[in-house]
C-alpha cells in the first residue's frame, strides 16, 4: 500500500505506467508534466538511451492536496517497455499502488500488448500482488494515427485481448495529441485514493 | 513490503539523523524504503535538494546495483558511495527494505562517516525492530 508518514501527515502513492515499448508511456508523462506545470514543483526525472528510449524509468512527482487531513503527493513512474529490460521493469514495480496500461493501437502491435500485459502480472506477482486486485485504468494509445492511415486495431479488439478479464476502466487517447491523457491520470488517480481511503480509515 | 512507523518511531529516527549526522556537519541526510518513498529527511538548512526525486532514483539505483551484485554470485554490495567535487553520496542498507542516503561535502572524510553512519544504522535498527 501507499507510504503514510503519520508524523509530517503525508501519504506518498506510487502509479506506475506499464505497457510495451514505442507504446507512449513516456509521453504521457510528458504530456502531464507541461499540462499541469503549475503544479509540479521540480523537473521530471529521466533515464533513458541516446536513441530516446527509457533506460530504467522517468519520475514525475506532484501533489494533489489534501485526502482525510494527509497531503496527498502522488508519483508516477514508467517502465522500460523492451522486452530485455524485465529486470529494471520489476524493480521500478517495488511497492506499486496503481496500474496505468498503455497499450499500443497500432495494429502490427497486437501481440506486444498482449505479451506485456502478461509480463505485467508475472512481475506483480513477485510482489505478491494480482493484476486483479490491484486499481488499474487501460490506455489504449495512438488512436490519431487512423486519421494518417495507418492500421489500429479497434477498442473492441482491443478490449477483448486485453480487458475481457480484467474489465478495468479504458480510454481511447492519443498521448501526442493530449486526447484523454489527463482523463487516464484522474481516473486512476481517484481509483487509488479510494482505495487509499478504506485503509486510512 | 508493508511496513508501518509510529510517531514515536519517526521521532526517534529524526532525532539520531540529526545527533549522529546532522550536528557533524552532513548536509543533509534521508531514510527512505527501496519503493523510493521518504520516511524521514533531515537538512542543515543551507542546501535544499529535490528529495522526493533523489529518493526514486537512489532506490532505482541501489536496486539495479543489487541485480549487478547478484549476477557476479554476491548477494549485495551494501554500501554504495559516489564522489562529486563539492558534495558526495553515501548509501548504506538498513535491514532489507530501507535505504539511508548522505550528502555531505568536502569537509566531511568518507572513514569518518562511514563510521558515523554505522551508529546511527544501528540504533535505526533498534528502533524498527522495536
Amino acid at each position: 500500500m501507499a507510504f503514510v508518514n503519520l508524523k509530517k501527515k503525508e501519504v506518498q502513492v506510487k502509479i506506475v505506467y506499464y505497457g510495451p515499448g514505442r507504446g507512449g508511456k513516456t509521453t504521457n508523462l510528458e504530456y502531464i508534466y507541461n499540462k499541469f506545470n503549475d503544479r509540479i514543483q521540480t523537473e521530471m526525472v529521466t533515464i533513458k538511451t541516446h536513441g530516446d528510449r527509457t533506460l530504467f524509468f522517468d519520475f514525475l512527482p506532484f501533489d494533489i492536496g489534501k485526502i482525510k487531513g494527509y497531503d496527498a503527493k502522488i508519483q508516477l513512474y514508467t517502465v522500460p517497455g523492451q522486452v530485455k529490460y524485465d529486470s529494471t521493469r520489476r524493480l521500478v514495480l517495488r511497492g506499486v499502488d496503481a496500474i496505468v496500461f498503455v497499450a499500443d493501437s497500432m495494429k502490427v502491435r497486437r501481440e506486444k500488448n498482449i505479451l506485456s500485459l502478461k509480463n505485467l502480472q508475472k512481475n506483480l506477482h513477485t510482489y505478491k500482488k494480482s493484476v486483479f486486485k490491484i486499481p488499474l485504468v487501460m490506455q489504449y494509445n495512438k488512436r490519431d494515427l487512423a486519421e494518417q492511415g495507418i492500421p489500429i486495431l479497434s477498442s473492441e479488439t482491443l478490449e477483448r485481448d486485453l480487458n475481457s478479464q480484467l474489465k478495468a476502466p479504458s480510454f481511447e487517447a492519443s498521448a501526442l495529441t493530449g486526447q484523454n491523457v489527463a482523463q487516464t491520470m484522474k481516473k486512476i488517480i481517484s481509483m487509488t485514493i479510494r482505495s487509499l481511503q478504506r485503509e486510512l480509515k | 513490503m508493508d511496513y508501518s512507523l509510529g510517531h514515536e518511531q519517526l521521532n526517534t529516527i529524526e532525532a539520531v539523523l540529526q545527533q549522529d549526522l546532522i550536528d557533524l556537519g552532513v548536509n543533509c541526510v534521508f531514510l527512505i524504503d527501496m519503493a523510493g518513498n521518504v520516511i524521514a529527511n533531515l537538512d542543515n538548512g543551507k542546501i535544499k535538494h529535490d528529495i522526493y526525486s533523489l529518493a526514486a532514483l537512489a532506490a532505482g539505483n541501489f536496486g539495479a546495483v543489487s541485480e549487478m551484485a547478484k549476477i557476479i554470485g554476491e548477494d549485495e554490495f551494501s554500501l554504495l558511495f559516489h564522489k562529486g567535487e563539492k558534495e558526495s553520496i553515501h548509501f548504506s542498507k538498513v535491514m532489507t527494505d530501507f535505504l539511508l542516503v548522505t550528502i555531505f561535502g568536502k569537509e566531511t572524510s568518507l572513514g569518518f562517516l562511514r563510521l558515523k553512519v554505522a551508529e546511527a544504522i544501528g540504533k535505526i535498527k533498534r528502533i524498527l525492530e522495536s
